[in-house]
């Protein structure tokens, strides 16, 4: 996950000053979107997953990254979009919430990019509400928007009900 | 937190804890001098510390108590009861000013002078007389001689007769040479920590004894310090979940051994695999405690509780030493308390109404504490009144969790089942001691969650016994590991009880009723689950192909298990493969034959499946069987929960890492037989089925249901039909107007549901065989759909010929189908003249008396089948009435349970008067115990018929009658 730095040299030259912090960056259906690097625990690609019958659609299945036992989420079908094609081959990022991990399956996972504040908005209201319901809000980039993924709510189960 | 304050904290719970032990078994035994120099030593050692701490709010309390406990020790005071209260309440002082100082690392503000103040008023009204109390002090000393030092006794008999006297306070003062002997001997033996303590104890008061007592303990106790330490809890955890590891680790090595023929890693593979498993041993060992651990504050809570009620209560404990895991101890511990706290709570009378009936007017609660093949038994017994069912029913009522109808028909047993559910509590009142709203339900809830079970039984008027048995360890658990759909599953092994393997040419055969697959085993129809139905594993997996795509290519190939062997290893997804392959080995030896079909069936559809492993499950008293493709070996394994988002699932109870490094989910046979429908009355169902099946004792008849003709519901009781049958339509015959089919080298009549019912000529029917000794008759129905338990209440007589009427089944109107009259159908013409002649043209009278109407029609036909002349009554009056009328018969067949007059006081008064004095009585009951067999034959009853034995009531009869006539 520290393959690519210049992302975050980029983004200094952009000339602003104000704090910065490092997303962990992956496309889902074209759209970018970006997690807290201190969040992210670890980045997988395929993986072998293990199906579980009777979860909802979105688990993908169970994962053993060493030694521990790793929730794959699909977050396609989370956010409302068709589930990926070959779950064991996609990409994941591993995050933990609440004392559990859950792998994050996405189509592809991007560079780590250093993004200032001052580039950061909220969600607009127009937002897609799929997205606004897993969404902190939008950096903007140069040439296109980062959504910054709400893992809290994404995985937060308790208050929504799962699709 | 403070290092030294957090030692504290730990040190004085942990004395806490042994002195309310200790106190209790002080008030039983009020002069044992050891007892009571270890209390005193406890208690001077939380005062000494405290003082050294500064915490001058618990120096003041413990000091008071110490006094007390002086003043006892000194034979000052008399250790009654109430003394001991109040000790107890300054001990419960502390622990409440403890708990404050754990959170905030300060001592609260407080007001403690009423309980000082009455400490004190004891220790001083307690004082007695100078020379009776000195006396008693020399007395006493003796007894203590034996491991004291000259020095020590010289100073502990000053100190006493120096004590005696005056009040403690002073008394310190006084004696300062008697301190200071001891004082060297004391620095030079105790450990620094307990000097210390000492050394405040000197400047401060007190009786002058403790120092030489503490003293004289210490280096008993370092020695035994010295064998263990202290370790965080934490650290043993982790050095678990290492070992956990390391013992998946070595199950994987040894995986890859097993599929290599040759290997130098053979020897020093077979050599870890030993260091793990004692390892393994030894890491689950420094997790063992005993159980008494759980216990210890039990007599403190029955003492109190004793005090609190005014019952004589005795608590015994046996097996306290029995170790098992500290997770699963700590699981137990509330439930535990919970359950003794109800039997001396609800469960023991009170004195007078124990000696009322004959009882001791102490009551006592048992524990119990014993291995038996790994698990732990854990037995809860009183001797106090049992379980009320009365109470019970009415509450049950009351709370809406069961019809009375269905009540009625349950067995004590099985009501008594019923304090296990959510919502019941059988205290009327709520006492302070119980009924905090935590029900037995939250008991059974806590010990199914560790994997455990709980039983009862329960004898009114006599007591009441639970039964808990747990697993020793929640660690590790060894479990079979099978697949379905292309996924493998682990099954605890502790609810496996045996493994079938069923094929078309085996001896056992997966047989469906309609789409319910169920298996003849040892004579009994065990239900089964299809885990692949179950878990809705049918939907076809695209992700998992590179998993799946080589173990079915391998499935057909199995018939030569080295082939699939070779073909896996070979293919890309390696690492599952060969697991599959190398246990294929194992099973594939005898699936040979059916393993194409398995294959097809994971494709294709469920029709094909005749063939499976059923894994037979046992849960609770319930028995199935879970349908499932293959069957690996069994592993250990290492439970870990699973993630939030799946705990809603209830067919799992966790998942694991597989020794090949793949994740599988664990099934919980709970689950599963809850989802199955079967247990949905939990204890109570399992129960009633277990023992329906085993000699229909019950009224929950089982039910055939079957389609025929209309869409509606049709069932007739199990018990009657004799074999579920698919005849070849091709096979039917067509003989003298009759449809006929040739089975087991006779021909059986074929008997339509409807009169004109078309049948095809092709395909297989499914046909209903109703057995009458040598005679066999098929019934033709469309579709056979299931076997339920139900009650029957037929709710709507019927006037159609052929129907007994309509009952509820499975939320459904059901039609229950008179087998009489298509028995009548099949035999009419040669079955009634065979009769006929036997008889002797004249028929046999029978009297039948039942209560229940599904019966009277259940059985009149029958017996009208088998040739006599059956006249039916509701009840006893009716019965008694047809005898005034002048009525005649031969034999009177009789129900017991019935209401108004029931079967007992019918053949009593049958006997009684003169008319039928010598018309034999058969009784006719689902409830056949010797008692009732006794009972029965005193009032004069000829003979006991099960309610569903159909055979032995014929025989009866007929041995009855000829009987009658030999005697005639």
């Amino acid at each position: 996950m520290t393959e690519n730095v210049t992302g975050l040299e980029h983004q200094r030259l952009d000339g602003t000053y104000g704090e910065t912090e490092d997303f962990v960056t992956f496309i889902i259906d074209g759209q970018l979107f970006g997690i807290p690097v201190l969040k992210v625990q670890d980045v997988l690609s395929a993986h072998r997953i293990t199906r579980i019958p009777m979860a909802p659609p979105e688990i993908a299945g169970s994962l053993n990254l060493r030694g521990r036992i790793v929730t794959a989420l699909d977050v396609r079908c989370r956010v409302g979009l068709p589930p990926l094609g070959d779950r064991n081959e996609s990409m994941s990022i591993v995050v933990e919430h609440e004392g559990e991990l859950y792998s994050l399956l996405v189509d592809t996972v991007g560079e780590v990019l250093a993004l200032s504040e001052a580039n950061f908005e909220r969600n607009p209201p127009t937002l897609d509400p799929r997205f606004a319901a897993y969404s902190l809000g939008i950096y903007r980039l140069d040439e296109q928007l980062l959504v910054v993924l709400d893992v809290q709510s994404l995985l937060d189960y308790s208050n929504s009900q799962a699709a | 937190m403070d290092e030294l304050l957090s030692e504290f904290l730990t040190e004085t719970n942990e004395s806490l804890g042994v002195l309310d032990v200790e106190l209790i078994k002080l008030e039983q035994n009020p002069n044992d001098p050891e007892l009571l120099s270890n209390i005193f030593r406890l208690m001077h050692t939380i005062k000494g510390t405290c003082g050294f701490l500064g915490l001058p709010r618990l120096e003041s309390v413990a000091h008071s108590g110490e006094n007390v406990l002086g003043k006892i020790r000194e034979g000052e005071l008399e250790a009654t009861s109430e003394a001991i209260s109040l000790v107890l309440e300054c001990l419960d002082r502390i622990r409440e000013i403890l708990s404050v100082l754990e959170e905030t690392e300060a001592e609260p503000e407080g007001d403690d002078t009423t309980l000082i103040q009455n400490l004190d008023a004891l220790a001083e009204g307690g004082a007695a007389p100078a020379d009776g109390a000195a006396d008693e002090a020399q007395d006493e000393t003796p007894e203590e001689v034996a491991d004291e030092t000259p020095d020590e006794i010289a100073a502990e008999a000053d100190a006493d007769a120096g004590d005696a006297p005056c009040e403690a306070e002073p008394v310190a003062e006084e004696e300062p040479e008697a301190e200071v002997e001891p004082e060297p001997a004391v620095a030079a033996s105790a450990p620094p920590a307990e000097s210390t303590p000492v050394e405040v104890k000197a400047e401060t008061s007190g009786a002058g004894k403790a120092p030489s007592k503490a003293g004289e303990d210490a280096p008993r106790e370092s020695s035994v310090a010295n064998q263990s330490i202290r370790v965080n809890v934490d650290v043993l955890e982790n050095l678990m979940t290492m070992v956990s590891e390391l013992v998946l680790t070595r199950n994987q090595l040894l995986q890859i051994l097993r599929t290599q023929r040759e290997s130098e890693f053979a020897a020093p593979l077979q050599q870890l695999n030993h260091v793990v498993s004692e390892l393994q041993d030894g890491v689950m060992q420094t997790r063992m405690q005993p159980i008494g651990n759980a216990w210890a504050k039990l007599p403190r809570i029955i003492r109190d509780l004793s005090h609190e009620l005014g019952k004589k209560i005795d608590l015994v404990m046996k097996g306290a030493d029995t170790e098992l895991d500290r997770q699963v101890l700590d699981m137990i511990k509330d439930p535990l308390t919970h359950m003794v706290r109800n039997s001396a709570d609800h469960g023991l009378e009170m004195p007078d109404e124990r000696s009322k009936a004959g009882k001791a007017e102490t009551g006592t609660v048992t524990l119990n504490a014993y291995h038996e093949g790994g698990h732990i038994i854990i037995e809860i017994t009183d001797d106090g009144r049992g379980l009320a069912i009365d109470k019970i029913k009415a509450k049950v009522i009351a709370n809406g969790l069961a019809p009375e109808s269905e009540l009625e028909s349950m067995t004590d047993q099985q009501i008594q089942q019923f304090i296990f559910k959510p919502g019941f509590s059988t205290a009327t009142e709520v006492t302070a001691v119980s009924g905090r709203g935590v029900g037995m339900d939250v008991v059974r809830t806590n010990i199914e969650k560790i994997g455990g079970t709980i039983e009862l039984t329960s004898a009114e008027g006599k007591g009441s016994r639970f039964v808990i048995k747990i697993p020793l360890t929640l660690a590790i658990v060894s479990a079979l590991i099978v697949e379905c759909g292309g996924e493998r599953f682990a099954i605890p092994q502790i609810s496996v009880v045996e493994l079938v393997r069923a094929s078309g040419n085996s001896e056992h055969t997966i047989e469906r009723i309609s789409d319910t697959p169920v298996l003849r085993l040892r004579n009994r129809l065990l239900p089964l689950v299809n885990l692949r139905d179950l878990l809705n594993l049918d939907t076809p997996i695209i992700e998992n192909l590179p998993v799946e795509a080589p173990a079915q290519s391998d499935k057909p190939a199995a018939a030569e298990a080295e082939a699939a062997e070779a073909e896996a290893a070979e293919s890309e997804a390696a690492d599952a493969a060969t697991v599959e392959a190398a246990t294929v080995e194992a099973a594939a030896v005898e699936t040979t034959a059916t393993e194409p079909a398995a294959a097809e069936e994971t494709n294709v559809a469920k029709e094909s499946g005749s063939d499976g492993f059923i894994v037979v499950a046992k849960v609770g008293t319930y028995s199935f069987g879970i349908i499932v493709d293959r069957v690996f070996d069994t592993e250990e394994i290492v439970v870990k929960p699973v993630a939030p988002i799946l705990r809603d699932i209830s067919l799992f109870s966790g998942n694991t890492i597989l020794g090949d490094g793949s994740v599988v989910m664990i099934l919980d046979p709970n689950g599963i037989a809850a989802a199955t429908g079967e247990i949905g009355m939990g204890e109570g169902a399992s129960d009633a089925e277990s023992e329906a099946k085993a000699s229909s004792s019950d009224e929950r008849v089982a039910m055939l249901i079957f389609r025929s003709g209309d869409q509606a519901p049709k069932a007739v009781p199990l018990a009657l039909v004799a074999r579920l049958e698919e005849v070849n339509r091709s096979d039917v015959e067509n003989s003298n107007g009759q449809s006929v089919v040739q089975y087991r080298g006779q021909l059986m009549p074929l008997v339509p549901m409807k009169a004109n019912q078309e049948m095809g000529t092709e395909g297989r029917q499914p046909v209903l065989v109703f057995s009458d000794r040598e005679r066999s008759m098929g019934l033709m129905v469309d579709e056979i759909v299931d076997i339920v338990e139900a009650h029957l209440n037929i709710e709507l007589s019927d006037e159609r010929s052929g129907f007994l009427g309509s009952a509820v089944i499975a939320d459904k109107a059901t039609d229950i189908i008179d087998a009489g009259y298509f028995l009548t159908q099949a035999f009419n013409d040669w079955f009634g003249s065979e009769q006929k002649a036997q008889a002797g043209g004249k028929s046999d009278r029978l009297l039948l008396v039942d209560d229940s109407s599904f019966f009277r029609n259940l059985l009149s036909p029958l017996l009208k089948v088998a040739g006599y002349d059956v006249v039916s009554v509701e009840g006893a009056q009716e019965a008694l009435e047809l005898c005034a009328a002048g009525e005649d018969f031969d034999v009177i067949i009789s129900d017991i349970e019935m209401p108004g007059m029931n079967g007992f006081d019918f053949a009593e008064a049958v006997k009684g008067q003169s008319r039928w004095q010598e018309t034999p009585i058969v009784a006719l009951s689902s409830h056949t115990s010797p008692q009732d067999m006794e009972k029965g034959r005193t009032v004069g009853f000829k003979d006991y018929v099960a309610k569903f034995d159909r055979d032995g009531l014929l025989n009866t009869i007929q041995q009855t009658l000829s009987e009658l006539r030999g005697a005639a």
